[in-house]
């Protein structure tokens, strides 16, 4: 994905997220945020069986951070826990600059780059810690 | 002012982080990387030449300390390891010893967490009562509304002296009279505020202050914990082991050493005290007031250059240090460090660790410029010039 490419997508999720709502009732929640304490984010994650039905989120933080968040729950939702935790370790490989799967990534691809902008990393990765968090507390 | 001292700032980056540490000048790197190469031994412990040696630079910078902030004695000065434990050793080793239940410290939603998190924990351990002196318009603390709160269980006024993120100058002098007609203490955490304004802690009759030295162009690891010599008599060591014991023979039987070495356990940072010690020399020779005068020159013409751009809002727009805090609209302030980064533009986003300040502020981030007297009216010109492009700052943010 060239640059031009990925900062459209990046700033189309931040500007306009999927699901930045208010929690509802029947929804698990979990907050994440970032070492330097400034991104900040709730998830609500409302399950049916082992598939992720649907993800809501709220809170305050960077441009990459939302955006990730935004386009996780398009990608994710749907998903079984484990397919879920297979997409979030095929993230982390490219945020580490790894190889890894474009396919399975989509348009997440557009994160490819921030394994070279230090911070940045922690920012992107951020909603994927926090749902990871959520599925292994589901599956336990 | 001064910038050739910098080896950085011979490079192209334009600092603005100075809240966070400073830049270091050659004569303080030079004066540790010199106890290194040719005195490297222990102090307090061998009776050969260069323990000698180091026992002369490490006790020199005590001096230099009590002559900085005005000290009476020079066992009224301990070496820490930076403002941060200065304010534990003062919570845990003096107040949790004094303070019963019930009786309150008084601090401002604007504090440090080094200055909120002791206070929190000795509430939780000894069940004393935190309260919060009112913050005016501008989030200053006056003395109207500290009378205000004042109450006949209130034991401590625990405050900065300069906040790290207002930048508001405390009036501690009238803050210190007013607490000692009503016997109350007055700790003040002096890590943004020693660095850049003259300190006399007789004249402002404070009972401790705390500061580090990284702060004020020297290395990191180092601070000073101040505190009149009666009250640190009363300050007990929370940490214990060499050097600052004069025998021990069983449980009962432990002599401890005379102020400030009973403070000062184990081998302390020595090349750090002693690089401090150059750094104090190093202002001593520019002069406080000259530092405090450029600081307040470059803020003013900093707030000047802002304040036309409609799109950023200036949280402190008036102040008497060299902080400024904005928020670009629509821009998170993180996004707006990493932009100015692209440009080697080093600024700070977040809350800067005054985690309740936004319980007054109403709002959670900011981008902070800190200056120093090193910066210049041309930085900030480079950081305006930047700032001033709003479609940029959108396009490049990410």
């Amino acid at each position: 994905m060239d640059k031009e490419q990925s900062r459209e997508i990046i700033m189309e999720n931040y500007l306009h997220p999927q699901n930045r709502d208010l929690p509802h009732d029947g929804y698990d929640a979990v907050n994440t945020r970032n070492e330097s304490c400034i991104d900040n984010i709730n998830l609500y994650i409302k399950w049916n069986e082992d598939v992720l039905e649907d993800i809501v989120f709220d809170g305050e933080a960077c441009a990459v951070s939302i955006s990730s968040t935004s386009i996780m729950i398009k990608n994710l939702i749907g998903k079984k826990a484990g397919e879920a935790l297979e997409y979030i370790k095929e993230f982390y490989r490219m945020t580490s600059g790894d190889d890894f799967n474009q396919e399975l990534l989509g348009d997440a691809c557009c994160y490819e780059e921030v394994s070279k902008q230090g911070n940045r990393k922690v920012c992107a990765n951020l909603p994927l810690k926090g749902i990871e968090k959520a599925i292994l507390e589901k599956l336990k | 002012m001064n910038r050739e001292d910098f080896p950085l700032l011979k490079e192209e980056i334009i600092y603005f982080d100075n809240g966070a540490t400073s830049l270091k000048p050659k004569c303080v790197i030079d004066k540790m990387v010199d106890y290194y190469t040719n005195y490297p031994a222990n102090a307090h412990r061998g009776d050969y030449d260069l323990s000698y040696k180091v026992d002369r630079e490490y006790e020199s910078t005590r001096e230099l300390v009590k002559d900085f902030i005005n000290a009476q004695y020079l066992e009224e000065i301990v070496f820490t390891s930076g403002a941060t434990e200065s304010l534990n050793m003062i919570t845990n080793g003096f107040f949790a010893n004094l303070l019963e239940p019930g009786d309150e410290v008084l601090i401002t939603t604007s504090e440090h967490a080094s200055n909120v998190l002791p206070w929190f924990n000795l509430a939780n351990k000894k069940g004393i009562k935190i309260s919060y002196i009112p913050l005016d318009n501008n989030y200053y603390v006056t003395i109207d509304n500290l009378k205000r709160v004042i109450k006949p269980e209130t034991k401590v006024i625990s405050i900065a002296g300069i906040t790290n993120v207002i930048g508001d100058i405390r009036p501690i002098k009238e803050i210190c009279k007013l607490a000692h007609e009503n016997n109350i203490f007055v700790v003040v955490d002096g890590a943004q505020m020693v660095p850049h304004m003259k300190v006399d802690v007789q004249d402002l009759d404070v009972d401790f202050l705390a500061f580090s030295a990284h702060k004020m162009c020297g290395p990191t690891g180092v601070g000073v914990l101040y505190g009149k010599k009666e009250l640190l008599e009363h300050l007990e060591p929370i940490i214990l082991g060499g050097g600052m014991n004069e025998s021990f023979d069983n449980p009962s039987e432990v002599i401890l050493s005379e102020l400030p070495t009973r403070l000062e356990a184990g081998t302390r940072n020595i090349a750090g005290v002693i690089g401090f010690g150059e750094a104090i020399k190093y202002l001593n020779k520019i002069g406080m007031d000259n530092i405090h005068k450029q600081e307040i020159s470059l803020r003013k013409y900093l707030i000047d250059k802002l304040l036309p751009l409609k799109y950023i809002d200036i949280i402190n727009i008036e102040s008497d240090s060299g902080i400024v805090t904005f928020n670009v609209s629509g821009v998170f302030s993180q996004d707006v460090a990493y932009y100015l980064n692209k440009y080697n533009i080093c600024v700070r986003a977040g809350n800067h660790c005054a985690k309740i300040l936004k319980s007054s502020v109403g709002v959670n981030n900011t981008v902070r410029v800190s200056l120093y007297f090193y910066n210049t009216f041309e930085e900030i010109d480079s950081l305006v010039e930047l700032l001033s492009d709003y479609d940029k700052i959108i396009k490049e943010m990410i």
